[in-house]
């Protein structure tokens, strides 16, 4: 199912969106799909990180998830053995996150084939800018896959409307200055940028960096966003917890809780 | 839409997204104030007054006669306040950061001869300066260290990853997206998205302009050969630019570390491929994947798994030839040269000396080659030290 039948199908019911984010290789590829079946339970699109080496978008929690997975060997082809696994089980949309270095040393288009033949929907690429994005664009729209852009606070209204036109399925709206890591409360910024983005955007808005609770979803619905993306906050779940069935038992918990809050 | 400036494929500008804004802040401030006239001429008083411009063009005559082949001349920027040509590129971005009315500078270290540089411009222009330097690269060069305290910078030692200049940038990067507002990022070397390896250029060519005027003046000619250590590649850029359309050979060492069949090295160009990091697309050291390498040289600030994307677009083009010289060689050089001309190089700066103690013997003696001495090397008599007590080197 592609991203934005996916986010229409939950608005057509009322229903805001969750996207649940962890690292692939997490700390290995059998976990990561077990994982990633546990977050499935309440999530309604999956992202998946792809670990690198030199992430500079990713605060110390992810960065430690990306350590952990390449420490014990994780290769980017890895990425599209998860993908195929899960899909054996679940029709979820799966989205990765991923740095351009990644996509380009394996080359664009043969990167962007491996990942749809494997089943992902779409591509976060963190620091490749609409500007530089042009041949990644055209690829991707070849391939049927997804390309979801960010907004952050400072983004000008003309790089808005850019970045809207040349994303599909959701935009990501970052929701403070600084990099990803959970946080007690939603910054003034997240809520500036919502009210900037909502009269210009015509992709669903979706709100990441930071989010953690049940209180700042509930906030950020309430301000018009389509749904959350939240990513420490399962991350340091897997990092924190020595027995594996402590992390399934935390994910399913922690995504239900953010899901709850999803409801009108 | 903004400036693409790429040179031809490298280059670019690949960041997240919080930091494109301030990028297109700073290329249309960058590209209106870079010919302004009061700029200029307070930027020429600070380099004259405050960095002690302009550094001489010195025929290292002891040397010359040693080696028994072409003149060697010496471009002193070891003589620039600070110890090294850092400092003509960081007056100038402070400077420029001062004029946007930011109040705080960061930036990132390797041997921690930027990060000094860079104390001395925030001093001078007040500025709340803040750097990152690597845990390893902090334990090999704590005199810097210090000095930058002194100054009234701040240092934050990088944890993460190899704990050098790489992780430094990285740390550096994450700062500056939580504090664009009021925080001008300011980068060291040619390296970094665009406008970054432009500006830096500009500002580091007064080595080469100096070192043209100053030739012909000696020599009735231009040089032969030009040599210049590359880590990111700012003395190297800033030494060749001016000599680009020129008949002159341009030569750009690279740290061969312990030897490129042992992977110990840091030599992005003569062995490295193409990827985009730290903003730009241009050669680095990186696995099949695209995981990028831990480097290694005895000369800190050349320990980097890229370089400046203007470097790879010439040596793509075969303008500049890019060769390697390994920790012993340098070592041997940095020796050499303290001994017979009194003036002791920086390690980096000792890997073009080496370089072009090989290429003096093979030329004529009418001929003239010129070493760009990019900082001097109080800061590695240490490491200097410790390599002739394990018997690396001998005196």
């Amino acid at each position: 199912m592609m991203v934005f039948e996916k986010i229409s199908e939950l608005k057509r019911r009322d229903e805001n969106v969750l996207v649940s984010f962890i690292v692939a290789g997490d700390p290995d590829k059998d976990r990561t799909i077990e994982y990633l079946h546990a977050l499935d339970e309440s999530s309604d699109i999956i992202e998946l990180g792809i670990p690198f080496s030199d992430p500079v978008a990713d605060g110390k929690t992810i960065q430690e998830g990306y350590v952990r997975a390449l420490k014990n060997g994780f290769k980017v082809s890895d990425i599209f053995d998860i993908v195929r696994k899960f899909r054996e089980r679940s029709d979820t949309p799966i989205v990765l996150m991923t740095y351009y270095n990644l996509v380009y040393v394996r080359g664009l288009e043969r990167f962007l084939k491996e990942a749809k033949f494997a089943g992902a929907d779409g591509l976060i690429v963190v620091d490749l800018p609409v500007e530089e994005g042009e041949e990644y664009i055209r690829y991707c729209k070849n391939f049927g896959l997804d390309t979801i852009f960010l907004i952050a606070p400072n983004t000008s209204r003309d790089r808005i409307v850019n970045i809207d036109n040349a994303t599909t399925g959701f935009i990501y709206l970052i929701s403070l200055y600084g990099t990803t890591g959970a946080k007690k409360t939603v910054s003034d910024e997240a809520f500036e940028l919502l009210k900037k983005t909502k009269s210009i955007c015509k992709n669903p808005l979706l709100v990441g960096f930071g989010i953690s609770n049940q209180e700042q979803v509930a906030s950020l619905i309430k301000a018009g966003a389509d749904g959350v993306i939240v990513g420490s906050a399962f991350v340091d779940i897997i990092g924190r917890c020595k027995d594996d069935k402590d992390v399934v038992s935390g994910l399913k918990k922690k995504a239900k809780e953010l899901k709850d809050a999803l409801y009108p | 839409m903004i400036d693409m400036r790429k040179f031809g494929d490298f280059g670019g500008i690949y960041v997240p997204e919080t930091l494109m804004e301030p990028l297109i802040e700073l290329e249309k401030f960058y590209s209106e104030i870079k010919d302004d006239e009061v700029f200029n001429k307070e930027l020429e008083y600070y380099y004259r007054y405050f960095a002690g411009r302009p550094t001489p063009l010195y025929l290292a005559k002891n040397l010359t006669e040693k080696i028994g082949g072409a003149k060697i001349y010496l471009k002193r920027e070891d003589l620039v306040h600070g110890g090294a040509h850092k400092l003509n590129n960081t007056i100038a971005q402070a400077l420029l950061a001062k004029k946007m009315g930011k109040r705080r500078i960061i930036a990132e270290t390797g041997a921690g001869q930027h990060g000094t540089a860079t104390a001395m411009a925030g001093s001078l222009f007040k500025l709340k300066t803040e750097i990152y330097m690597g845990e390893e690269d902090i334990q090999r060069q704590k005199m810097n260290v210090f000095r930058m305290e002194l100054m009234g910078a701040e240092v934050h030692s990088v944890g993460s990853g190899s704990k050098t200049l790489k992780d430094a940038v990285n740390e550096a990067l994450r700062d500056w997206a939580a504090n664009v507002i009021d925080t001008h990022y300011l980068i060291g070397s040619v390296i970094g998205p665009h406008p970054y390896p432009t500006m830096v250029r500009d500002f580091q060519s007064i080595i080469g302009r100096e070192t043209r005027e100053a030739i012909i003046k000696e020599e009735g000619c231009l040089p032969d050969k030009i040599v210049a250590c590359v880590g990111g590649g700012s003395n190297a850029i800033g030494m060749f630019h001016p000599f680009l359309n020129d008949k002159v050979g341009l030569i750009g060492v690279e740290a061969g570390g312990k030897g490129l069949s042992t992977g110990k090295h840091s030599a992005s160009l003569c062995n490295g491929k193409k990827g985009v990091l730290h903003g730009a697309l241009t050669y680095l050291l990186q696995d099949d994947d695209g995981q990028i390498n831990q480097t290694s040289s005895i000369a800190a600030g050349l320990d980097y798994p890229g370089v400046g994307p203007e470097h790879s677009f010439l040596k793509d083009t075969g303008r500049v030839k890019y060769t390697t010289i390994d920790d012993k060689k340098a070592l041997e050089a940095f020796l050499i040269l303290s001994k017979e001309e009194g003036i002791i190089p920086a390690l980096e700066s000792a890997h073009a000396v080496a370089y072009a103690i090989e290429l003096a013997k093979d030329m004529a003696k009418d001929d003239n080659i010129v070493v760009c001495l990019s900082g001097r090397g109080d800061k590695d008599v240490e490491i200097v030290k410790d390599s002739i007590d394990r018997g690396v080197i001998k005196i």
